[in-house]
C-alpha cells in the first residue's frame, strides 16, 4: 500500500496512482449524481470533515498534543460565516441600539448605514482568511495557558472550552442577540466565486452555470471542497518536511530532548495549535456557506470526538492515513442508515440498534481498539523520521512488506 | 442575606457532589499519573442504576421510609460502579501504562464514548425523571431553604470522605497506596503489589462516585446518559484547584469550587448589568481552571511543582 504512493522511490507507479486516484475523484460526482444528489452531499460533508481530520492532525498528530475541544474552532468559523456573511448582523446591531444605545450607534457609525439596513456580506476571499484568524489567535489564546503544562491538561482545558463556546452560541440571544440563540443564524450567503455563485442563481433549481455549461450545485461544492482538501493536504505534507514540522515530531517523540536540541517548544507548540485551529477555522466557514445556516447543534463533542476518532483511526500523524480515517467514519453512518436498518428489519422484523448508535459505538470503538492493538492506526507512516544508520534502514526495508501484507 | 445564605448553600450541596466526583480523578491521577476521563460516565452509570433499583424497590415494597429506599439505590449502585471503573482499568488502561502519554488519554475518551452509548442503548436516549422518595418540604435555615435530599446529600458525602480519609491514613491498604502515589517503583521495591493498588483506587473513586451520581439524580430528578460530561469537567478543575494527586485538596477545590459556581450563578447578573444571565453558571469551573493553571499550576494544597516535561 505504501507503495502506491511513494514518489521517491517507485515514481512512475506513484504518479499512475495519483492520476487514477485524480480522475476517480473528478469523474465522482457526475458518476454519483445520476443516483442523486444525496451521494454528492454525502461526500460533501465528508470532505470538511477530513479538512477537520487534517487540522486535528496537526495538532494530534504532529505536535502530540490532544485537543479535545477542536470542533470550537470549526464553530468559531461558522458563525463568524454567519455573522459576516447574512442578514444577521442587522438584528445584531438593532439589539445593540435598543440596549446599549451607546455602542449600538458606534458599531453603526462604524459598518455604515448600508449594513445597519441589510447586514454585511463579505466575500468569501475574506471570509477564508478571517476565519482562519480568529480560529488560530482563539486557539493560541486557549494554548496560552496551558502549553506549557502537561499534555493532560491541554486535553481537559479544551474540552472544556468547546463546551464552552456551546453555551455562548445557545445564550447569546438575550438581552444582546448575537448568534439568535439555539435557533441559530439563518439565510447564510452562498460561496461566490468570481461572480458565480455556487448555490445556484434563484429560478435555476440549484444548478450552477458557467457560460453554457451547468452542473448540480452540490458538485460545485463538492469541487470546490475537493479543491480545499488538496491545498490543505499540500500545506500539511510541506509543513511535515519542513523544520518546523520536524520540531513537531521532535517535540512529540521527546520534549524534553527536543528542548535541549534549542527548540523554542512552547512557542512552537503555540503555533502547532494555531494553526491547527485555523484549518478548523476554514472547514467551519465553508460548512456554514454551503449550508446556509449554523445552529449550535452541529457542534457538540460528539462531533470533536469524530473528527479525533477519525485521525486516531487512520494512523496519527500520517497525512494519506488521516485522509482515509475521515472517509471511512465520514462516509460509514450513512452507508450504516441505508444498509443496516433495513437488514435488521429483514432479520429481527424491527430496528433494534439505530444507525445513530452505532456510529457512536464505532467512534468509541475505534479509539479504545486502534490504540490497544495498532496505536499507528490503519495506514500507519512509513516511519522516515526515526532516526537510524544506513545498516537499520536497509533491514527496516527488507521486513516492510511481509509486516504491511500482515 | 437572604440569597447569599441561599446560593451558601447551594453552593456546598454542589460542591460536596463535586468533591466525591474530584476524589475519583485525583486519586487515580496520584497512582498512575492519568485523568480519567470516563469517571464523569460512573457516574452517571450510578444515577441510572440508581434510579432502576429505586423503581424496583418502589413496586416490591413501597411502604419504606424515603430515606430507606435512596439508601437501597445508592448502596446497589455502589458495586455495579465499581464492576465499571475495575473493567474500564483493566481492559482500557493496564495494557498502556508504559505507552506514550496520548495512547491513554485516547482510550479515556473512547471509554466514556462506549460508556454513554450503552447506556443510551439500555435506558433509552431521553432524560428518564428521578423517582421522588424523599419528602419535599424543605427545611428553613436563616430564610434559605435545603430540601431532605441536600440534607441526605451533605451527610453522606461528610461520611463518604471521613471514611475516605481513615482509609487512607490508618489501613494498611491505605498505606499502600500512599507509597504508590509517591514513588511507584519503591513502593513495589518495598512489597507493594501496585495493581491491587490501582484496581482498589479505581474501586475507591467509583464508589464515591456511584453516591455522587444517586444523589445527583435525586437533587435533579432527572437523569441521562449524558449527564456525566459536565459534572466530570468541573469535578476535574475541582481536583486541579485543589491541587491534583491530593485528596484534602480534591475535598476543599470540589466545596470551593460549588460554592463559587453559585456565587457566581447568583451575581453575575448584578455584575454584568444583565449581560450575562445564571444560565452562564457551567462556564465558572472552566475560568477557575484556566486561572488556577495560569497563576498555580500545583493547586491550593498541592506540594509537587507541576510537571513541566
Amino acid at each position: 500500500m505504501s507503495t502506491l504512493f511513494d514518489v521517491k522511490h517507485n515514481p512512475r507507479k506513484a504518479y499512475t496512482s495519483f492520476a487514477i486516484l485524480g480522475i476517480a475523484l473528478i469523474a465522482f460526482p457526475f458518476i454519483a449524481s445520476n443516483f442523486g444528489n444525496s451521494w454528492v452531499r454525502i461526500m460533501d460533508l465528508a470532505l470538511l470533515y477530513i479538512m477537520l481530520a487534517l487540522g486535528l492532525n496537526i495538532v494530534v498528530g504532529m505536535a502530540g498534543l490532544l485537543d479535545l475541544g477542536y470542533i470550537a474552532f470549526y464553530a468559531l468559523g461558522a458563525y463568524m460565516t454567519g455573522l459576516l456573511a447574512s442578514p444577521q448582523f442587522a438584528s445584531v446591531l438593532e439589539s445593540f441600539v435598543n440596549n446599549y444605545p451607546a455602542v449600538g450607534e458606534t458599531l453603526r457609525w462604524i459598518v455604515g448605514e448600508e449594513a445597519a439596513q441589510n447586514g454585511i456580506h463579505l466575500s468569501v476571499w475574506l471570509i477564508v482568511p478571517l476565519g482562519a484568524a480568529l480560529a488560530a489567535v482563539f486557539g493560541a489564546l486557549l494554548g496560552a495557558p496551558t502549553l506549557k503544562l502537561r499534555g493532560d491538561y491541554l486535553a481537559i482545558v479544551t474540552l472544556g472550552f468547546g463546551e464552552i463556546i456551546r453555551i455562548f452560541m445557545n445564550n447569546l440571544n438575550a438581552p444582546v442577540n448575537i448568534t439568535n440563540g439555539p435557533q441559530g443564524i439563518n439565510m447564510i450567503d452562498p460561496i461566490r466565486i468570481f461572480g458565480v455563485s455556487l448555490a445556484g442563481e434563484p429560478g435555476s433549481r440549484a444548478t450552477v452555470y458557467f457560460g453554457e455549461w451547468g452542473m448540480p450545485s452540490v458538485n460545485a461544492y463538492y469541487f470546490l471542497f475537493l479543491f480545499l482538501c488538496a491545498v490543505i493536504i499540500f500545506i500539511s505534507i510541506r509543513l511535515q518536511h519542513s523544520r518546523l514540522g520536524r520540531a513537531w515530531i521532535a517535540i512529540r517523540e521527546d520534549e524534553i530532548a527536543a528542548k535541549a536540541m534549542g527548540i523554542n517548544t512552547r512557542n512552537i507548540k503555540l503555533l502547532a495549535f494555531g494553526m491547527g485551529a485555523s484549518f478548523g477555522g476554514v472547514a467551519g466557514a465553508m460548512f456554514a456557506s454551503f449550508q446556509g445556516f449554523v445552529s449550535p447543534e452541529s457542534f457538540s463533542l460528539t462531533e470533536s470526538i469524530a473528527v479525533l476518532a477519525m485521525v486516531v483511526l487512520g494512523g496519527i500523524g500520517h497525512i494519506p492515513g488521516v485522509v482515509l480515517g475521515g472517509v471511512i467514519l465520514a462516509a460509514l453512518p450513512e452507508v450504516l442508515r441505508h444498509v443496516v436498518e433495513p437488514v435488521q428489519r429483514q432479520l429481527f422484523g424491527a430496528v433494534l440498534v439505530d444507525a445513530e448508535v452505532l456510529r457512536q459505538l464505532l467512534y468509541g470503538l475505534a479509539m479504545v481498539v486502534i490504540m490497544l492493538y495498532r496505536p499507528e492506526g490503519l495506514w500507519p507512516s512509513p516511519k522516515h523520521e526515526d532516526r537510524m544508520d544506513a545498516n537499520a534502514k536497509k533491514r527496516l526495508d527488507e521486513k516492510e512488506p511481509t509486516a504491511l501484507a500482515a | 442575606m437572604d440569597t447569599f445564605i441561599q446560593q451558601i448553600i447551594n453552593g456546598l450541596v454542589l460542591g460536596s457532589m463535586y468533591a466525591l466526583v474530584a476524589l475519583g480523578y485525583t486519586m487515580v491521577y496520584g497512582v498512575l499519573n492519568l485523568i480519567n476521563f470516563a469517571h464523569g460516565d460512573v457516574l452517571m452509570i450510578g444515577a441510572m442504576v440508581g434510579i432502576t433499583i429505586l423503581k424496583i424497590v418502589q413496586s416490591v415494597a413501597p411502604d419504606l421510609p424515603g430515606i430507606v429506599k435512596l439508601g437501597i439505590a445508592i448502596i446497589g449502585a455502589i458495586p455495579v460502579c465499581i464492576l465499571v471503573n475495575v473493567i474500564i482499568e483493566r481492559v482500557a488502561y493496564r495494557r498502556l501504562r508504559n505507552a506514550p502519554r496520548l495512547a491513554p488519554l485516547i482510550t479515556a475518551i473512547g471509554v466514556s464514548i462506549l460508556l454513554q452509548t450503552f447506556a443510551m442503548m439500555i435506558w433509552g436516549r431521553n432524560p428518564i425523571p428521578f423517582p421522588q422518595v424523599m419528602p419535599a418540604e424543605p427545611f428553613t435555615i436563616g430564610g434559605a431553604l435545603i430540601s431532605p435530599t441536600q440534607v441526605m446529600l451533605l451527610v453522606l458525602a461528610t461520611v463518604a470522605m471521613l471514611g475516605l480519609v481513615l482509609l487512607v491514613e490508618r489501613t494498611r491498604m491505605g498505606r499502600a497506596m500512599r507509597a504508590t502515589a509517591e514513588n511507584p517503583r519503591v513502593a513495589g521495591l518495598m512489597g507493594v503489589d501496585s495493581n491491587k493498588v490501582i484496581v482498589m483506587t479505581f474501586a475507591i473513586g467509583a464508589a464515591l462516585a456511584a453516591v455522587a451520581g444517586v444523589m445527583w439524580g435525586a437533587n435533579y430528578a432527572s437523569a441521562q446518559f449524558a449527564m456525566g460530561f459536565v459534572p466530570g469537567l468541573k469535578a476535574f478543575s475541582a481536583a486541579v484547584l485543589g491541587g491534583i494527586g491530593n485528596i484534602y485538596g480534591a475535598m476543599v477545590g470540589g466545596i470551593l469550587l460549588g460554592i463559587i459556581e453559585s456565587l457566581g450563578a447568583g451575581y453575575i447578573g448584578d455584575l454584568t448589568g444583565g449581560f450575562l444571565g445564571s444560565h452562564y453558571q457551567d462556564i465558572f469551573a472552566f475560568v477557575v481552571l484556566i486561572i488556577v493553571l495560569t497563576l498555580r499550576p500545583s493547586g491550593i494544597m498541592g506540594e509537587r511543582v507541576a510537571d513541566r516535561a
